[in-house]
């Protein structure tokens, strides 16, 4: 075992330091050092989307980065997705769609979907699933969770509009 | 989503948010991987990297050595155990069988075969213990297929299995564990009567129930001899019932304590890393936690059996189906138990014939031991029969569905089991496809098809728990024995609300842990809202009467004169004598005490789900990419309790029908190695992948249900594998029998026929 190396980063807004050994992913750290266990580990190996977090802005699967490379960036899990206010629309969307059933994928998705609508404000229904390939789900079919993406877009242009 | 629905209620067929939303979208639900205790050490498997070999020795010594390393266990921490069989839910247990799953014993018998565990105080310094383990191998040659391994010279997985032919053992030792039978009629005379014969053959390859979260368990070896163990499972009570007898515990020394799951599908209802947690707590003194790794789960959970299927039906020139005949084998993987029995008995309950004969073999070969996987063995059996059918109805010129309407089974038919069909839908399910618009629209292309085929589940029913709990302001604690898999929180409450006249959102439903809540049968089988359902409603019905009692009490009135409805209590003759359930729920403490109720089922009136697809598809014949266009699925679902939920277990049946249909697979090498194992190369169904899937309700009741409701989730797998190849074939002119129908088998057909046409 190596020795552990202290990293900086801000985590939803918040300012965190932890310890890390040089092998350790990012997942492992979010889950098991910080306990932010809403990021969930599906293979471990970028292929499931399960564990997707936003990295300086940009939609990435955590159990791809090392620990260490999050050093004076900034993170946005699951858990900052939702405000003291209330679910974020595709928070809510999800829920008023049925759009999740076992519930592991549905952090993954609800990343990957804010992601892809602070980019894209009105994608169509193609964009959308493209955009989610990288993000398996096994109950749903995609279905509703296409359907719950897209009422929350209508939703986000109504309120800024 | 339409549907056509009979009776309406006020709670039951609405669409509520349910319960357990918000911790879901948010991230705060707790499931398997996310417990932890301070303290707690990580265990690791070591896996067999061979398909077939005999343990000769295991050296762990050094692994033992390493720094941070606290306890190895392997077989000879488990208690030996001798033939003891056990129903599970969908699972028959040989608990023999079991220990040697859980921990290789002399042989191990798939590459990924448990053959030693390890507890220290990283999970990293754990897989590091486990490169230090040396294990002596003596390699043997592996049996990957149902027909090789039935053969007379095959390598033999056991020295003690002896074949249960039609009920009598067998004497010479072999890898067919069970060869059984259903014999109706006389298909000889009957198949020589017959206009039109058609008989094929066919292949369906090993696939996974591809759940996203992993198996994970925490066990706690408490000092008091007590162990309790955190895990997702579809199922607490059969965890307890599988590691107390292993383990040799009585069950009240067992606590199971159910985590959010993260997807099951029947995969997890059999225990893996339950007992290597607790015999590694009992060893160390402190908490264990496991979690699998993907390719772990691939290769040593449970998957859906690959088979070898023949099917030959007869039928007059009329179109009535006078004689079927037919062979599975499906592999059982390891250790015996396969779905065939469920495939025999659901591949023709869709029709009335007079004159059958299936034969069903349980093979063991060299691949993990197979799990229950949605509607488990039906989609195999239907696949094979409803391709024949439709081969049939097509050469006969008859429409396919006009073809089942003159063979439909319906109530009072008998099944090849010999009991009769209750009251079920697939007439009415039929003609719905048959009247749909999508079954007459343009295919609007070149290199496009349509396929239909039909699907028979029969749900279960079985011991089922429920507690309702009143609060002062009005609402209702809820705790149900089932685990919560895809919603069932919302669709039990519901049923309970109906009764009570309150709204779905007055209630507060949990899942109970084993101390907390009567025996409850898995969430298997698709029985959950039907069993848990009819316990929720029989509490309910108590708490009813309860209220009625005390607000007889409060009023100084008979309780005959007290009503109750729509969460209204009132006296029939004193129009001032009025309180809402709200208004007496905040007097109960003072005025008797608080109420609550608890009612333990085991309702066997489960009514049979049919399912009929319609699906289009796009060949692309350079590459033999095939799209799936447009995907119309048809349902007898009794009552849909929740319909958007309902919908939703559809359309996740149809998707994994989709990927069993076109993608998935275990590759294996001829050593038995699985060469896929990634989500990247074991391919699942991407958005990309999917058009959206339309759904058709339709709702014949129940009569073995309060509400009607009949189980749902399985029967959508069952129709996809046959309707798709027809689909396939409609449009490029071949009909496929073996599964997947992957680009490279579409390209290597399409080459041959146009050599033929050459």
């Amino acid at each position: 075992m190596s020795r552990k190396t202290s990293v900086q980063t801000k985590i939803n807004g918040d300012t965190v330091e932890f310890l890390c050994e040089p092998r350790q992913t990012l997942l492992e750290v979010l889950r098991e050092v910080i306990h932010l266990t809403g990021t969930k580990e599906g293979c471990g190996d970028g292929n499931c989307g399960a564990c997707s977090i936003m990295l300086d802005g940009v939609l990435v699967d955590s159990c791809l980065v090392l620990a260490v490379e999050v050093e004076g960036k900034e993170i946005q899990t699951i858990e900052g997705v939702a405000s003291p206010d209330g679910l974020h629309p595709i928070q809510q969307a999800f829920l008023e769609n049925a759009a999740l059933q076992c519930g592991i994928c549905t952090p993954g998705f609800i990343v990957a979907s804010k992601a892809l609508l602070e980019k894209e404000p009105n994608p169509s229904e193609h964009r959308v699933r493209e955009w989610l390939a990288g993000n398996l789900c096994r109950c749903t079919g995609y279905d509703k969770i296409v359907r719950a993406v897209l009422d929350a877009a209508g939703v986000m242009q109504g309120k800024s509009g | 989503m339409t549907s056509v629905a009979r009776q309406q209620y006020k709670v039951v067929g609405t669409s509520p948010i349910r319960h357990d939303g918000t911790d879901k979208v948010t991230g705060r639900a707790n499931y398997g991987a996310d417990i932890h205790h301070t303290g707690s050490l990580y265990g690791k498997v070591l896996r067999s990297p061979h398909a077939h070999a005999r343990i000769s020795g295991i050296d762990f010594t050094k692994a033992l050595q390493h720094p941070g390393v606290k306890a190895i266990v392997t077989s000879v921490d488990l208690p030996p155990m001798e033939d003891k069989v056990m129903e599970l839910g969908e699972e028959v247990i040989n608990y023999r069988f079991l220990r040697a799953k859980i921990l290789a014993d002399k042989k191990v018998l798939y590459k990924g075969h448990p053959v030693a565990a390890v507890a220290a105080e990283s999970s990293d310094i754990a897989e590091e213990a486990l490169s230090l383990i040396d294990v002596t191998y003596e390699v043997l040659s592996p049996v990957l297929t149902a027909p090789e391994a039935m053969k007379e010279d095959a390598s033999l997985l056991h020295d003690d299995l002896f074949t249960d032919e039609i009920g009598y053992k067998s004497d010479k030792p072999s890898n067919i564990a069970e060869h059984s039978q259903f014999m109706v009629g006389d298909v000889k005379t009957a198949f020589s009567q017959a206009d039109v014969v058609i008989e094929r053959e066919f292949t369906t390859a090993t696939i996974h129930q591809g759940y996203i979260e992993p198996q994970n368990a925490t066990a706690i070896w408490e000092p008091d001899g007590r162990l309790v163990i955190w895990c997702s499972t579809q199922g607490q009570f059969g965890v307890r019932s599988q590691v107390a007898e292993l383990l040799q515990m009585s069950v009240s020394q067992v606590k199971v304590i159910p985590s959010e799951i993260g997807g099951g599908f029947g995969g997890k209802n059999p225990i893996y890393l339950e007992p290597l947690a607790a015999l590694l707590s009992r060893k160390t003194g402190k908490a264990v936690k496991m979690v699998m790794k993907r390719d772990e789960v691939l290769e040593a959970t449970g998957p859906a059996p690959g088979c070898y299927m023949r099917c030959k039906v007869g039928a007059t020139n009329s179109g009535k189906i006078v004689a079927v005949e037919a062979y599975l084998a499906y592999e059982a993987g390891a250790f015996p138990g396969t779905p065939v029995g469920a495939g025999m008995r659901c591949m023709l309950s869709p029709y009335e014939i007079d004159n059958v004969l299936i034969d069903g073999y349980d093979v063991v070969n060299n691949k993990p031991k197979t799990a229950a996987y949605r509607a488990p063995g039906a989609p195999h059996a239907a696949f094979a029969v409803e391709t024949v059918i439709n081969e049939l109805a097509e050469k006969l010129g008859i429409d396919p569905f006009e073809f089942r309407l003159r063979n439909a089974a319906k109530e009072g038919t008998r099944k090849v089991d010999g009991t009769s069909h209750p009251l079920i839908g697939y007439e009415e399910t039929v003609q719905a496809a048959y009247d749909h618009p999508h079954y007459k629209a343009s295919l609007g292309g070149p290199n496009r098809g349509r396929g239909v085929a039909t699907g028979y589940w029969p749900n279960g029913g079985g011991p089922s728990s429920c507690t309702l709990s009143v609060n002062s302001d009005g609402s209702v604690s809820l705790i149900e024995g089932s685990p919560d898999i895809g919603g069932s929180r919302a669709s039990i409450s519901m049923q309970a609300a109906e009764v009570l006249g309150l709204p779905a959102e007055s209630f507060n439903p949990s899942v109970g842990d084993t101390d907390s809540i009567g025996f409850t049968g898995n969430t298997g089988g698709s029985r959950v809202t039907y069993a848990t359902g009819f316990a929720a409603y029989q509490a309910a019905n108590d708490i009813k009467d309860q209220l009625i009692n005390r607000a007889a009490v409060i009023w100084g009135i008979d309780k005959d004169q007290v009503t109750y409805n729509d969460g209204i209590i009132e006296s029939k003759d004193d129009p001032g004598l009025r309180m809402s359930f709200k208004e007496l729920a905040e007097q109960l403490n003072e005025t008797g005490g608080p109420v609550s109720a608890s009612a333990s089922v085991s309702p066997m009136g489960a009514g049979a789900a049919y399912a009929v697809h319609i699906v289009d598809v796009e060949v692309d014949p350079e590459t033999g990419k095939i799209d799936v266009l447009r995907y119309t699925a048809f349902q007898d679902v009794g009552k849909a309790v929740h319909p958007a939920y309902v919908e939703g277990q559809i359309q996740g049946g149809v998707a994994q029908g989709i990927g069993w249909t076109l993608n998935e697979e275990y590759f294996y090498d001829s050593d038995g190695r699985m060469k896929n194992v990634s989500l990247l190369d074991y391919r699942m169904p991407i958005a990309m992948d999917l058009p959206m899937i339309d759904v058709v309700l339709v709702e014949v009741a129940n009569p073995g249900h309060p509400y009607g409701v009949r189980g749902v989730g399985e029967v959508p797998i069952v129709p996809p594998l046959p309707a798709i190849a027809d689909a396939v074939y409609n449009a490029t002119g071949v009909r496929f029998y073996d599964l997947p129908i992957n680009p490279s088998r579409v390209v290597n057909a399409l080459q041959c026929l146009k050599g033929d046409k050459k």
